[in-house]
């Protein structure tokens, strides 16, 4: 599981890489996922290690934005002075966006079942 | 009595310690958790949400500014770039299926991308935001480091915009399976890529909690929609403004 927990490491770091080189505008770590992926397609199949390591980053991903969540005693006076434009921006927007992308997806999608 | 001298000057030590933080961030978050499960998994009671609110009260009752903090804190932060690239886990196992629906996910992806960038810059516009409230509302729903890049492009405030992902995340994770069911999505990659859509990592940790397929579709949303809202916000405010 070590290994495979280097690998993810591995991959991020390329990843930071390309998007430095290239200038790319997608953060490194999604360029890293994208080079797991290749990985993956590569070996055919998911190594039981790796998805260990996977698995455990990913149940502890929620406690993961808490340190950033926390950034926000930062900007009290911002929220504050803009309170009204900002909660209700952010309130229908992304109720918005959760109706629209999800009806899109139900209808679009149709053919290929994943209920069962 | 010298031994509660000790202690003392041992706590106060330690408590500027990033042990200290790095534990408060734990604990707070396993609290939070705590209670998201004894409440039977309400929404309102998101962990994400419990445990920033103890962490601010505390930080801001003992005088501690955020810098002390996140330097305990940062080794969590640091796991979600791993964490991220992991989501290629899922979505391997999940491939058949996104391969199946892939002109589906890409029209709902860049329709919901636009809503996203739309519905913030409309709604906070008539509600009386300024200029520098609306570039750095705009990119709300992206994962926060395209986000500020983005925002700052604008002529926006990225720290301010790196709070207003972070509440998006929340709000979505919150919201999200309420709305779908209002609005009678069951499927799960529909309901992965609208969490994924929205709000980013905190929406596609939410779903990972539910269902794989879920998570898988609200990873490689994540991931798109990212790229979408870095190519397609900048000509849409050439447009706009």
């Amino acid at each position: 599981m070590l290994g495979y927990l280097t690998l993810i490491f591995v991959c991020q770091l390329a990843g930071e890489l390309v998007v430095g080189t290239l200038a790319m505008p997608v953060p490194g770590p999604v360029v890293g996922m994208v080079l797991l992926f290749l990985y993956l397609a590569l070996r055919r199949t998911v190594p039981e290690g790796l998805g260990q390591a996977a698995g455990g980053l990913q149940r502890a991903m929620s406690l993961l934005f808490v340190p950033a969540g926390a950034g926000m005693m930062l900007h009290f006076h911002l929220l504050a002075e803009a309170a009204l434009p900002l909660g209700l921006g952010l309130l229908v927007s992304t109720i918005a966006t959760i109706a629209v992308t999800g009806l899109l997806m139900s209808w679009l999608g149709r053919g290929a079942r994943d209920d069962g | 009595m010298d031994n509660l001298d000790n202690l003392a000057e041992t706590w106060v030590y330690l408590s500027a310690s990033p042990l200290f933080h790095l534990t408060l961030t734990l604990v707070a978050f396993q609290g939070a958790s705590w209670l998201f499960e004894k409440g039977g998994r309400n929404p309102l009671l998101n962990p994400v949400l419990g445990a920033v609110i103890v962490v601010v009260a505390l930080l801001l009752a003992t005088g501690t500014d955020y810098a002390t903090y996140f330097e305990g804190a940062q080794f969590v932060h640091f796991l979600l770039g791993p964490a991220t690239v992991s989501l290629a886990v899922p979505l391997y196992r999940q491939w058949a299926l996104v391969r199946r629906s892939a002109l589906a996910i890409t029209v709902s992806l860049l329709c919901g991308s636009l809503t996203a960038i739309l519905t913030a810059v409309g709604v906070a516009s008539l509600a009386g935001g300024g200029s520098e409230v609306l570039a750095s509302i705009a990119p709300k729903s992206v994962t926060a480091p395209v986000a500020m890049a983005i925002a700052e492009e604008l002529g926006g405030v990225p720290s301010l915009t790196a709070v207003l992902v972070i509440v998006t995340g929340i709000l979505g994770a919150m919201l999200g399976p309420l709305v779908l069911t209002l609005v009678g999505v069951t499927g799960w990659s529909a309901r992965g890529l609208a969490i994924g859509t929205a709000s980013h990592g905190i929406g596609t940790a939410r779903a990972l909690q539910v269902n794989e397929t879920a998570g898988a579709f609200a990873g490689l949303a994540m991931g798109l929609n990212a790229l979408a809202t870095a190519l397609l916000l900048p000509i849409l405010w050439g447009l706009l403004f």
